[in-house]
């Protein structure tokens, strides 16, 4: 795929919810072991958060930090698998809640967790084609997991928003390179009026994430002549803390080059959400200069690849929304049977 | 039925202020009210504007709320406040991501977008604000 | 003004499962005509709040016409939430003394029984205004709460001084055979009651029940050949206030009822100080203080001052609530003003038994909507 002319990062959000649940209390409830834990906790929507509610919590604060006036931003695109309605458009609802432009664009995107990542390659080239001024491309889930299984220690909820505008010297940072790789690899899945997904075993690993993972990453080097001392951030989509750390061994990329950009240890798997976490979490501590290489994964399955060049406008925006540590830092524990509450899974 | 506060044309003509605290600012005397007013209800003048309010205030009061009213049941216990918001306007609304050993009279609140209600799988959601400490 | 009352009559606030709406107000009006002594009437004023919500059934006045028996009347339902009944009396008032009626009946009634406490929270919420609070989900249980918090905070009275209305409104119910709880409570066991708002305790706060009362007003020619027992109404003030409290300019002035009550007693060419004793719309206990400031009865943020003395007793300065008020003797919202009119009759023509306050010549009742949105006060007089 060609370079990327004209598109930059003006603005980007993060937001989860403050509720986290411990590994170790799920397998206190479910008497397994609590030992090797995926993830230490994850966060949990509350009673009154859904997909929509956290992308329009993440692409205020993504809008806060461009400094624009939501009016001029004309297409919002999210990307997620848990929609609270199958059929009614999420953006329209975030674009109503934020007050932008009539003369929007928006369709909500599924391609599992790449889903955000690919509503930022729509917002790019829809910037890039100078068919727009300004769009949002958010990645948010309340991922469910089917209780007892062993994605409930990850399925998490989260959002993150980017806001796309063209070059300028005072934007967060550069999207440089975009690169995809899709292929129809059966690893995980859900059946449309079923309530949890379906996934393979074993089969997710090297034929699914890491096959995806490594060759989107290794298009988007090769082809534009990258080599790892050029990138000094590698951002990852996060099932798991183990299978980044396991891309970055293969690969010889640095594990401090890798470690910053993880939130799943701390938050699970945000899903559409995931690998733009990572992003934000980056961009609150990178400098200007510094280049950003986030890979993301999406069962079915697929990885959207970007070169990021950190700009001069990240020192001053960084600050006007909250951080992902303070976010972070926001945190209530609950037990597993609030959870279920939470997440409505107790049904008669 | 069909009908009530919570029909899609109902939900949909509340937008404007559930979801982005719109509403007119009478012109003389300064005076906010939310949604559709013809005429001022303080002073009574005609000269009424578009106006917003801003996303943020500090908290006045707030109370525990254990009996629901219909609709909120299964949200219960959830805390009401009364905020002024920074236009000196005082607003009502739930509060979220809070607990009351959190909450202090004084502190700084923003508005932000929340599910109010849902009646069950397959009604209209109700989203609308809600109040919550400044991160 | 000088206008006729006769004829009054309460149906117990309890839970009749066996009467229809209709049927429990054709009750009430029939030994209302049969106390006046009257076999017809040429209006009869239905006030009632929730018959079109609960009952599914609009042109209630219609159906009590029918059911009383009467044809060719004039029939109208009146409603202003808790001022229904005032409302009703006021419609029946204007229709006699403008000669379009020689008399007139007025039944308040309400049907509550069967509906779940949270089914009645949303109820009293429709007295608000839905598009906002009760779209984002604040109850008037809460709105009341909040208003309670900043009385606590402006006046420094402490929760137990707001919750002893519950007692005193009680106390009086103990006596009152028409009460809804008949029984004393004491300060421990309100305060003891679960929270339902904080710092609003379960027993500070109404139940639903279903109720009715009923009453005649009557022109002065035909009450004077009547051998009922009557009594005069001579003042009549309503006012309304911004509905939302926390949108005026100082949510505890409760400047409706300030208003109201300064044209009753003006209207009646009396006082504050010739007022023997008050009914008034405790919905909430914090109402009750907030009433009695707001009538200029006593003194902002010393109401419960006094009612620790003992001066709202019945045997006190000024007794309020003789019956109970709308804590002991019930809330049927669309008939409590009603009962509290038909209370205040039975006092001033001295049937008010157990209850009786010595010397009563001139009553004062008192209604609120909401929660001062609106406000209406009748002064009543005994026949002399």
């Amino acid at each position: 795929m060609p370079a990327v002319r004209n598109a930059a990062i003006h603005g980007y959000g993060c937001y989860f919810p403050r509720y986290r649940l411990r590994g170790e209390e799920l397998s206190r409830f479910w008497g397994k072991a609590g030992s090797d834990l995926p993830v230490k906790e994850k966060a949990v929507a509350g009673l009154d958060e859904d997909t929509v509610t956290m992308a329009f919590e993440a692409a205020r604060y993504a809008i806060m930090r461009a400094g624009v006036d939501p009016s001029a931003v004309s297409a919002v695109h999210v990307g997620t698998e848990s929609k609270p309605y199958a059929v009614k458009p999420s953006g329209t609802l975030v674009a109503e809640m934020l007050g932008l432009s009539r003369n929007t664009t928006s369709a909500d995107f599924e391609f599992a967790c790449k889903a955000g990542t690919e509503a930022l390659q729509m917002v790019t080239a829809l910037v890039e084609a100078g068919r727009i001024e300004y769009g949002l491309a958010i990645g948010a889930d309340t991922a469910q997991g089917r209780p007892g299984d062993a994605l409930e220690y990850t399925a998490a909820s989260g959002a993150a928003a980017i806001l796309v505008g063209r070059n300028s010297t005072n934007a967060i940072a550069k999207i440089e390179y975009a690169v995809s790789f899709v292929t129809d690899t059966p690893d995980f899945w859900r059946r449309s009026y079923e309530r949890y997904p379906m996934h393979a075993s074993r089969f997710t690993g090297e034929p699914a994430y890491f096959h995806h993972t490594i060759s989107a990453l290794k298009t988007l080097m090769q082809e534009n002549g990258y080599r790892t001392e050029d990138i000094d951030y590698f951002v990852f989509h996060q099932p798991n803390v183990k299978f980044p750390l396991t891309v970055a061994k293969v690969l010889n990329i640095p594990l401090s080059k890798v470690t910053p950009g993880i939130v799943s240890d701390v938050l699970g798997n945000t899903y559409a959400a995931c690998s733009m976490l990572g992003l934000a979490k980056v961009l609150d501590e990178a400098r200007p200069g510094q280049r950003i290489l986030m890979t993301s994964y999406g069962s079915g399955a697929g990885s959207d690849s970007f070169v990021i060049t950190v700009c001069d406008g990240v020192e001053e925006k960084r600050n006007r929304a909250p951080t992902f540590t303070m976010l972070l830092n926001r945190r209530k524990e609950i037990d597993y049977s609030t959870y279920l509450r939470y997440r409505d899974k107790i049904r008669v | 039925m069909t009908g009530g506060l919570l029909s899609p044309p109902s939900v949909w003509r509340l937008k404007p202020f559930i979801y982005r605290l719109e509403g007119l600012r009478c012109d003389s005397c300064g005076h906010f009210h939310p949604l559709n007013y013809f005429v001022c209800r303080k002073c009574g003048s005609k000269k009424l504007v578009r106006d917003r309010l801003p996303e943020r205030g500090r908290l006045v009061h707030f109370t525990v709320v254990t009996q629901a009213q219909h609709g909120f049941e299964h949200a219960a216990p959830f805390i009401a406040g009364l905020v002024q918001m920074d236009d000196g306007t005082y607003l009502l609304g739930q509060m979220t991501d809070c607990d009351p050993e959190n909450l202090t009279p004084g502190m700084v609140v923003e508005a932000v977008v929340r599910r109010l209600r849902a009646n069950d799988d397959s009604s209209l959601i109700a989203y609308g604000i809600k109040f919550r400490p400044v991160i | 003004m000088r206008t006729y009352l006769l004829g009054g009559v309460v149906t117990k606030v309890d839970e009749h499962w066996d009467k229809t709406l209709p049927n429990l107000m054709a009750e009430a009006g029939l030994k209302s005509l049969e106390a006046a002594g009257l076999s017809t009437v040429d209006a009869v004023y239905a006030a009632n709040v929730y018959g079109e919500v609960l009952q599914e059934q609009a042109n209630l006045a219609s159906v009590l016409a029918e059911e009383l028996g009467l044809k060719g009347v004039m029939a109208s339902r009146v409603e202003a939430g808790g001022v229904s009944g005032l409302s009703a009396i006021q419609s029946a008032v204007a229709a006699v003394n403008a000669g379009l009626a020689k008399a007139a009946l007025v039944v308040g009634a309400e049907k509550l029984s069967d509906i779940t406490t949270e089914e009645m929270t949303s109820l009293a919420t429709m007295e608000e205004r839905v598009e906002y609070v009760g779209m984002l989900g604040v109850s008037q249980l809460a709105e009341a709460a909040l208003l309670y918090k900043e009385y606590m905070k402006r006046h420094m009275v402490k929760q137990e001084d707001v919750a002893y209305f519950t007692v005193l409104s009680h106390e009086h119910a103990s006596t009152a055979a028409h009460a809804q709880y008949p029984f004393k409570v004491s300060l421990e066991s309100v305060l003891k009651s679960p929270y339902v708002a904080e710092p609003l305790h379960r027993l500070e706060t109404t139940a639903p029940a279903d109720g009715a009362a009923a009453l005649i007003v009557a022109s002065e020619e035909l009450a004077r050949r009547l051998d009922a027992p009557k009594c005069l109404l001579t003042g009549l003030g309503f006012a309304n206030d911004l509905v939302t409290p926390f949108d005026r300019e100082d949510p505890l002035e409760m400047r409706s009822i300030t208003y109201a009550g300064l044209r009753a007693l003006e209207m009646a060419g009396r006082k504050r100080t010739d007022v023997d004793f008050a009914e008034i719309h405790d919905s909430y206990s914090i109402m009750a203080p907030l009433t009695l400031e707001a009538l200029g009865l006593a003194e902002r943020g010393t109401a419960s001052i006094l009612a620790r003395k003992g001066y709202f007793t019945l045997s006190g300065e000024l007794p309020v609530n003789t019956f109970g008020g709308l804590k002991g003797r019930g809330n049927p919202v669309g008939a409590s003003g009603i009962y509290a009119v038909v209370e205040t009759m039975l006092q001033l023509t001295k049937n008010a038994g157990k209850n009786q306050v010595d010397g009563a010549e001139v009553g004062l009742v008192q209604s609120m909507a909401g929660l001062g949105a609106l406000a209406g006060v009748a002064v009543l007089e005994a026949v002399r």
